[in-house]
């Protein structure tokens, strides 16, 4: 390849590269950052983000030069260069994307791993999801919802243990960790709040587990994300995030119900 | 390959008398659509008796229990009392019973009249032909859904549909444009091309190809008749224990991929065979086209992985008729088990949707850039890889689902992995079009499309194979987006290369350049504004399969909405070039492209048996602006070219 072709094929590569970034930048994507592990899911969407725009730039500014470059002329029947390959070519593109991708793999692991961890004060909270409503239970001191089984409701019974406080909205203290534990009565759901970025599903026969803290007092949209039949587009309600003071107002006002509807 | 040449001595003499015109029983009897239809009355009418029989004998209440019927009667039976009288069977049964069977003459090949295109055909032209427009028109019905899906969302409001239509809606389109469009569109164009390319009088086992190609309109019909009994609107994933809570007409979908999946595996048997056995002299694994290449990677990823679809959807239907608890958690079932077994089929599906794609890719831009494939073993060896790769990923899809959480991070290196053989396809087919002499004809544009928009579906798809982002990115519109990107950017676009590029040989027509372009560019365009947004509401929380959503989406939704009926009516383009082409369009020349497979060396349309004698490869197939290269010697330049066979 001459140099004159490798300058301007630079340059078309800059120009996708900026308006590439330009779209990355000026478009509102993600929601407001409201939880630690949105802090560290961003950071990975970003750093995957800068690989993608770099490796668009390059194959966009390939084939813009080849589509405008390499046209035939006319009545052109000649045929082009017959070049088979280039095995130093194809040892650098495959090796290239090799290290792109462990570096993502390492980055994406790393953000994973930190998410998944659960601080000795975290708080703990039952999510129970039932077509087409969220129930949140609170377990008192020393109860704790384990792997197995949950604290406040059992799976295969709907009677609910004393001293646990229901809700139908998810109260959160800011700044503490919340462990939330997970199952479904009836088919499958999944929590969502996009502000907190964290997402799991609710599995009948199964808790399953994940951690928010959120960071910013507030109320955020907390959606069903698993097609769980007619009213799943209904299926929503709010978490919302409070002082630990407020928090703490707010558990013990709540009454102790005897049953779980 | 004595066979062979047997076929092309009687060709001459296969131009048989016709048969004499059939009346009274005999016409009852002979196969076809008369037979297909009292057999399928009578099909049907054992089955209701078989299923009502069981019962009244076991004293069961009531007797008439019309689920197990339609299933048993409707579903199962009935289909095979259409095959049997359309008489996809009769070569196998007169065998089975020791009648005299007709091997030699050839009455099943070719079609004289439109109307041999409904009747069981054993050529594979006549069966590539057959499946092209079937897939088309469940392409358009599957279109026509998506579009009323979009009429809904116009609006933040649930204003259109009811919720229960809504989700029929949504997830019939899936699953029409998967098992009725891409899967059996690219075996269709493969079905017509892949035995002339690698020099092949036919498929190795035409009956079995003749059936497979009718078990698909039956697995369509079910699937749209699913619309008339309510139920199947748990999404084309069909995710239990929603999918046994579903009503009964959950059931029309799960034994409509039955009927599909088989149809599936017996064609990809058939192009296994074929591929191994039936080559050319001459044509090495080394020298096949990459379509062939493409085909054969296709081909070993649905035999291994259909039966797994099967399974999971059989487990369902048992689950709701049978009260059996696979996936019932009362009755000790395991509600993940669905998933694990769904996707073990459905992700190497999202291979089998995209591999014949890269086929036809790759054909088309080595011909229409008049250079050869850039790097072509390593282009055939990362179709292996992908092969390999792609049963290894299919838990990616339950990043969320409360797997094992140790599970995600070794699928996360082997999705990601999978970009590096993607990667080196891109890259190839971009260094082969460079200092190339392109012709930017309609097929080259939708293969040049195809590549720009895969590589920005390919590159959703490292957000989405990166553990945290998938946590939040999961079942949200970033998700729509992406299978647009890969599907419908990827395999579509592929597809349409392949119908453009290979209509000239299929039709002995040429299509109009002018109208295949403006197809091209509404579809290239409107696609993009269609598609490009969801990216964006998906990160901000749209989440996917819902009718009403928050209203600081109604701007992007509304914009999308627009963009897709223009989608929609791009193909109204298509459909009028491709009708008033076929019926009058200018004779096509016997290789329009100037290409060097084999399929482009013979007339179009092709002779009854493709070739009047087995031709000889001497080459490699892209051997463009190479002096004096050939990639294979037929008869009819056998004389000039005897010395050089013989050197």
């Amino acid at each position: 390849m001459r140099a004159g072709a490798l300058i301007r094929l630079i340059v078309v590569a800059l120009l996708f590269a900026a308006g590439a970034t330009a779209v990355a930048i000026f478009i509102p994507w993600l929601p407001e950052q409201s939880s630690k592990e949105a802090e560290r899911i961003d950071f990975v969407f970003w750093f995957v983000t800068a690989i993608c725009i770099a490796i668009f730039s390059v194959v966009a500014a390939i084939t813009m030069y080849s589509v405008v470059k390499f046209r035939a002329k006319p009545d052109d029947d000649s045929d082009g260069p017959p070049i088979h390959g280039h095995t130093g070519i194809e040892i650098a593109w495959t090796a290239v994307p090799l290290v792109l991708v462990i570096a993502m793999i390492i980055v994406s692991s790393v953000a994973l791993a930190q998410n998944e961890s659960v601080p000795d004060d975290a708080l703990r909270v039952e999510v129970w999801g039932q077509q087409f409503a969220w129930t949140f239970l609170y377990p008192p001191e020393g109860k704790d919802p384990g792997e197995d089984n949950m604290a406040c409701v059992k799976r295969d019974e709907a009677i609910m243990e004393d001293g646990c406080k229901a809700s139908a909205n998810l109260q959160l203290p800011v700044d503490r960790s919340t462990r939330l534990y997970l199952s479904a009565r009836d088919v499958i759901h999944s929590f969502w709040v996009p502000e907190f970025r964290q997402k799991q599903d609710a599995v009948p026969g199964m808790t399953t587990e994940i951690t928010v803290t959120p960071t910013k007092t507030g109320s955020y949209r907390l959606i069903c994300t698993e097609l769980c039949g007619l009213g799943h587009s209904l299926m929503r309600t709010r978490a919302i995030v409070v002082s630990a003071a407020d928090f703490q107002r707010w558990l013990s006002s709540r009454a102790t119900p005897g049953g779980m509807s | 390959m004595s066979t062979v040449h047997e076929h092309t001595d009687h060709d001459a003499h296969a131009q048989a008398a016709p048969p004499p015109p059939r009346t009274g029983v005999r016409r009852l009897m002979a196969p076809g659509w008369v037979r297909a239809t009292w057999m399928t009355a009578l099909f049907a009418s054992l089955g209701f008796g078989l299923v009502a029989g069981i019962r009244a004998l076991a004293g069961w209440d009531p007797v008439v229990d019309w689920e197990p019927i339609i299933t048993v009667a409707f579903l199962t039976a009935a289909p095979f009392g259409f095959l049997s009288g359309l008489g996809a069977f009769d070569y196998w049964l007169a065998w089975a019973f020791g009648k005299p069977t007709r091997p030699d003459d050839h009455s099943g090949h070719g079609a004289k009249r439109w109307n041999d295109y409904f009747r069981i055909n054993t050529d594979h032209k006549v069966i590539g032909v057959q499946y092209v427009v079937t897939t088309i028109f469940f392409f358009l019905a599957g279109g026509m859904m998506a579009m009323l899906v979009r009429a809904e969302l116009a609006t933040p409001e649930a204003d259109f549909v009811d919720p229960q239509t809504y989700n029929e809606l949504f997830t019939a389109h899936a699953a029409l444009m998967i098992f009725l469009f891409v899967i059996p569109a690219f075996a269709g164009l493969a079905n017509y091309v892949l035995p002339i390319m690698i020099g092949a009088p036919d498929m190795a086992f035409p009956r079995l190809n003749a059936l497979s190609y009718w078990l698909l309109p039956i697995a369509g019909i079910m699937m749209l008749s699913s619309f008339f009994f309510p139920g199947f609107g748990a999404g084309w994933t069909n995710y239990a224990p929603l999918s046994v809570e579903q009503p009964f007409g959950n059931i029309f979908f799960t034994m409509a991929v039955q009927w599909a999946g088989a149809s599936s595996i017996a064609t990809a048997l058939n192009f296994l065979v074929t591929i191994i056995t039936m080559r050319a002299p001459g044509m090495t694994f080394w020298r096949m086209p990459l379509l062939v290449w493409a085909n054969f990677t296709t081909s070993l990823l649905v035999v291994i992985a259909t039966p797994f679809i099967a399974g999971s959807q059989f487990f369902v239907t048992f689950d709701k008729l049978m009260h059996t608890h696979y996936f019932d958690v009362q009755g000790g079932g395991y509600a993940l088990g669905y998933q694990h077994i769904f996707w073990f089929y459905s992700h190497p599906a999202v291979y089998i949707m995209m591999l014949p794609g890269f086929g036809i890719a790759s054909e088309v831009i080595s011909a229409m850039s008049r250079k050869p494939i850039f790097g072509y073993r390593l282009m055939a060896l990362s179709l292996i890889a992908i092969l390999i790769l792609g049963f290894s990923v299919w838990a990616h899809h339950m990043f969320v689902a409360g797997m094992a959480t140790w599970l995600r991070v070794p699928m996360m290196i082997t999705t990601l992995l999978i970009a590096v053989p993607t990667g080196i396809k891109v890259f190839s087919w971009l260094a082969t079009t460079w200092e190339g002499k392109i012709n930017f004809a309609t097929p080259m544009l939708w293969a040049l499309g195809f590549v720009s928009m895969f590589v920005i579906g390919g590159l959703s798809g490292i957000f989405l194979g990166a553990v945290p982002i998938d946590i939040h990115a999961s079942d949200t519109y970033f998700v729509v987006a992406h299978i647009h990107y890969v599907l419908l950017g990827g395999s579509l676009f592929t597809i349409f290369a392949g119908f453009y590029y290979w209509f000239p040989k299929m039709t002995g027509r040429m299509y109009n350049e002018t109208l295949g372009k403006l197809h091209f560019w509404l579809t290239f365009v409107a696609f993009n504004v269609t598609f490009f947004p969801m990216h964006i509401i998906g990160v901000q929380g749209q989440p996917r399969r819902v009718y009403t959503y928050e209203d600081q989406f109604s701007e992007w939704n509304i914009v999308i909405s627009i963009a897709s009926f223009v989608l929609g009516a791009s193909f109204l383009v298509f459909v009028y070039n491709m009708i008033v082409s076929w019926a009058r369009g200018a004779p096509a020349p016997a290789n329009p492209w100037r290409a060097l497979t084999l399929e482009w060396q013979v007339s179009s349309p092709p002779p009854i048996f493709n070739f009047d004698e087995i031709p000889q490869v001497v080459g490699n197939p892209y051997e463009y602006g190479v002096p004096g290269a050939k990639h294979a010697i037929l008869s009819g330049d056998r004389d000039a070219t005897t010395e050089e066979v013989r050197r």
